[in-house]
C-alpha cells in the first residue's frame, strides 16, 4: 500500500535498517551460492573456502536482525504493514541463514569432490545453480523494493528448479549404475543438488513472505511442484520385464 | 423491558468461550443485536456522522477508533439517544433494536437507557455510598425488597469484579475509591438495572495500567452476557478487548472488520495510516 511517513522518524529509521539488514544479508548468501558453484565447477578451493568463511558473518547478521525485530516488536507494538513487515523480517533471514547453510555445505562437497575426476560434465549442476540463483537475486530484489510482483515471479519459478532437479537425479543414478566407482562422486553432486534444490525452496518461502508483507494476503494457491525425486524409481531391465 | 424475576444470574466464573475465542481469532461475529443503517447526525448545520452503516454483534465487543473528533463518541451518543438532552442535535437514519428504530421520536428514552448502559471516560460515582451508588438506578426502575436489592448490589458489584475490595465498605463513600475502582464501580452501576448493550467511551484512558487491565479483564467476561460497544483511543485496547473493530474519520465509517484482519491487514489505505501512525 502506501510508503507514507511515520509520524515517529525514528521508527522509519529502523524499518529501514531492518531492511538494509535483509538485503546486505541476502547479497551475502547470493555471493556465497555463487563462490560455492564455483568451487564445484572450477574446482576452485579458494571460492570454497570463502564460501565457508562468509557463514559466520551471515549467522551474525541473522542475530543482529532477530535483536532488532525484538526490539522493535516490544518498543514499537507495530500493527498491519510494519507488523508484517517485521515479522516477515525475522522469517526471512532465518531462511537466508538457512541458505547460507546449505550454501557452505555445498562449498564442502566440492573439496571432496575435487578429489575424484569426473568421466561425466556438470552441466546440469552448472545450470540449476544459475537458476537458483537468479531466483536468488530476484527475491531479494523483491525485498529490497518491497515488490510483491517480483515475489510472486520468484514463487513461480521454482518449478524449473525442481524439474532440473529430477533430471539431475536420474543423470547422476544412470552414472552410478553403469560404473560403481562414481558412486562417491556422485552421492556428494546428489546431495550437492539437493542442497540447491532446499535453496531454491527457501527462496521460493521467502518470496511468500514478502508477498504477505507487502499485500497483506498469503500466498495461498497450490504452488507448482515439480520435485518428484522422492518418487523416481530407475528399473533394471528385469523390473521393466515383470510389468 | 420485562423485568418480573427478582431472582438474578449467578455470575458465571472462568474465562471466555470458545465462541468468544474463535471470534478475537478473526472468525465469525455473532448476528447483529444492533443495526446501524446509513446514519447521520447533525450537530446543528455540522453534519459529524455520515451514512453511517454498522452491526453491533450480540454478547461480543465492537471497538471504535479514530482521530479526535472523527464522531465514534458521537456514535455512542446516538445509541443511548445521549443527544435528545441537547436541542439543535439530531440523527438521521435507522438504529435498529428488536425491530425498533432507536432514533424515532417515540422511544421512552429512560427505558432506552436501561436497555442501552453507557460508561464514561472519567469515572461519575455519585456522591454517595457505594451500595447506593448501585442501587439508586434500580430504584428507578424496579421495585425490588430489600434482600433481592442486596442479592442485585453483590451480584453487580461482583460482575464487576469489585466486591471483593468493597464488600466490607459498602456504606463508606464511593468517593474514597481509587480511580480504577470508581470505574468499575461505575460499570457496576451499568449492569445492575441489567442492560443488553453497554457502551463504554474511553472508560480506561484515566486509568493506571492495572487498573486498566483489570477493567478488559471484564470487559472480557461481561461479553458473555452483553453487547459492548467500546471507544478508545488506544488501539492495543481495541485490538486486545475487540471482535470487531470500526475506524472512523471525518464522520465516515472508513473500515469495519475482525479484529485481527483489521489490524494485521487492513483493506484500507486510511485505516493502515493511521493505525501504523503515519497518519497526516
Amino acid at each position: 500500500m502506501s510508503e507514507t511517513q511515520h509520524i515517529v522518524k525514528s521508527f522509519d529509521q529502523e524499518l529501514q535498517r531492518l531492511r538494509s539488514l535483509m538485503t546486505a544479508m541476502g547479497g551475502m548468501v547470493e555471493n556465497q551460492v555463487a563462490l560455492a558453484t564455483d568451487a564445484i565447477l572450477h574446482q576452485d578451493a579458494g571460492a570454497a573456502t570463502r564460501a565457508v568463511e562468509l557463514d559466520m558473518q551471515v549467522d551474525e547478521q541473522e542475530r543482529e536482525a532477530e535483536q532488532l525485530v525484538i526490539r522493535m516488536l516490544a518498543l514499537r507494538q507495530p500493527m498491519a504493514n510494519d507488523l508484517r513487515q517485521i515479522v516477515g523480517a525475522m522469517k526471512i533471514t532465518a531462511a537466508m541463514e538457512r541458505i547460507g547453510d546449505y550454501a557452505k555445505n555445498i562449498a564442502r562437497r566440492s573439496i571432496v569432490l575435487g578429489q575424484y575426476r569426473l568421466p561425466f560434465s556438470l552441466t546440469g549442476v552448472a545450470n540449476m545453480s544459475r537458476l537458483v540463483q537468479e531466483n536468488l537475486k530476484l527475491v531479494i530484489d523483491a525485498i529490497g523494493e518491497n515488490d510483491a510482483d517480483k515475489a510472486g515471479q520468484v514463487w513461480k519459478a521454482d518449478l524449473a528448479i525442481d524439474e532440473i532437479y529430477n533430471s539431475i537425479f536420474r543423470e547422476l543414478i544412470t552414472y552410478m549404475m553403469e560404473d560403481a566407482r562414481n558412486i562417491t562422486p556422485c552421492t556428494h553432486l546428489l546431495f550437492i543438488a539437493k542442497n540447491l534444490e532446499r535453496i531454491g525452496d527457501h527462496a521460493t518461502n521467502i518470496a511468500e513472505h514478502v508477498f504477505y508483507a507487502v499485500t497483506g494476503e498469503p500466498l495461498t494457491d497450490e504452488r507448482p511442484k515439480g520435485d518428484g525425486s522422492a518418487y523416481a524409481v530407475i528399473r533394471l531391465p528385469d523390473d521393466v520385464e515383470d510389468r | 423491558m420485562s423485568q418480573t424475576a427478582n431472582s438474578v444470574p449467578k455470575p458465571s466464573v472462568g474465562t471466555g468461550s470458545i465462541g468468544a475465542m474463535t471470534a478475537r481469532s478473526g472468525a465469525s461475529l455473532n448476528e447483529a443485536r444492533i443495526a446501524i443503517r446509513n446514519l447521520d447526525f447533525y450537530y446543528g448545520t455540522n453534519k459529524a456522522l455520515k451514512g453511517i452503516d454498522l452491526d453491533l454483534p450480540a454478547r461480543q465487543v465492537t471497538g471504535m477508533i479514530g482521530p479526535s473528533g472523527c464522531g465514534k463518541s458521537t456514535l455512542l451518543r446516538v445509541l443511548n439517544r445521549m443527544y435528545s438532552l441537547y436541542p439543535g442535535q439530531r440523527a438521521e437514519g435507522e438504529v435498529m433494536m428488536d425491530g425498533q428504530n432507536l432514533i424515532a421520536p417515540d422511544i421512552d428514552m429512560n427505558e432506552l437507557r436501561s436497555r442501552i448502559g453507557m460508561v464514561f471516560q472519567k469515572p461519575t460515582p455519585f456522591p454517595m455510598s457505594v451500595y447506593d451508588n448501585i442501587a439508586f438506578g434500580v430504584k428507578l426502575h424496579e421495585q425490588l425488597s430489600k434482600s433481592a436489592m442486596e442479592e442485585r448490589v453483590e451480584w453487580s458489584l461482583t460482575r464487576a469484579a469489585l466486591w471483593g475490595e468493597v464488600k466490607d465498605r459498602l456504606s463508606g463513600s464511593a468517593m474514597g475509591l481509587s480511580g480504577g475502582q470508581q470505574q468499575r464501580l461505575c460499570i457496576a452501576r451499568t449492569i445492575a438495572v441489567r442492560p443488553e448493550v453497554i457502551l463504554l467511551d474511553e472508560p480506561t484512558s484515566a486509568l493506571d495500567p492495572i487498573s486498566t487491565l483489570k477493567v478488559e479483564e471484564l470487559i472480557d467476561e461481561l461479553k458473555r452476557d452483553f453487547t459492548i460497544a467500546i471507544v478508545t483511543h488506544n488501539m492495543q485496547q481495541a485490538a486486545r478487548c475487540a471482535d470487531q473493530v470500526a475506524f472512523f474519520y471525518l464522520g465516515e465509517m472508513i473500515e469495519v472488520a475482525p479484529a485481527a484482519q483489521l489490524f494485521t491487514s487492513p483493506k484500507q489505505k486510511r485505516t493502515q495510516e493511521y493505525i501504523t501512525g503515519r497518519f497526516g
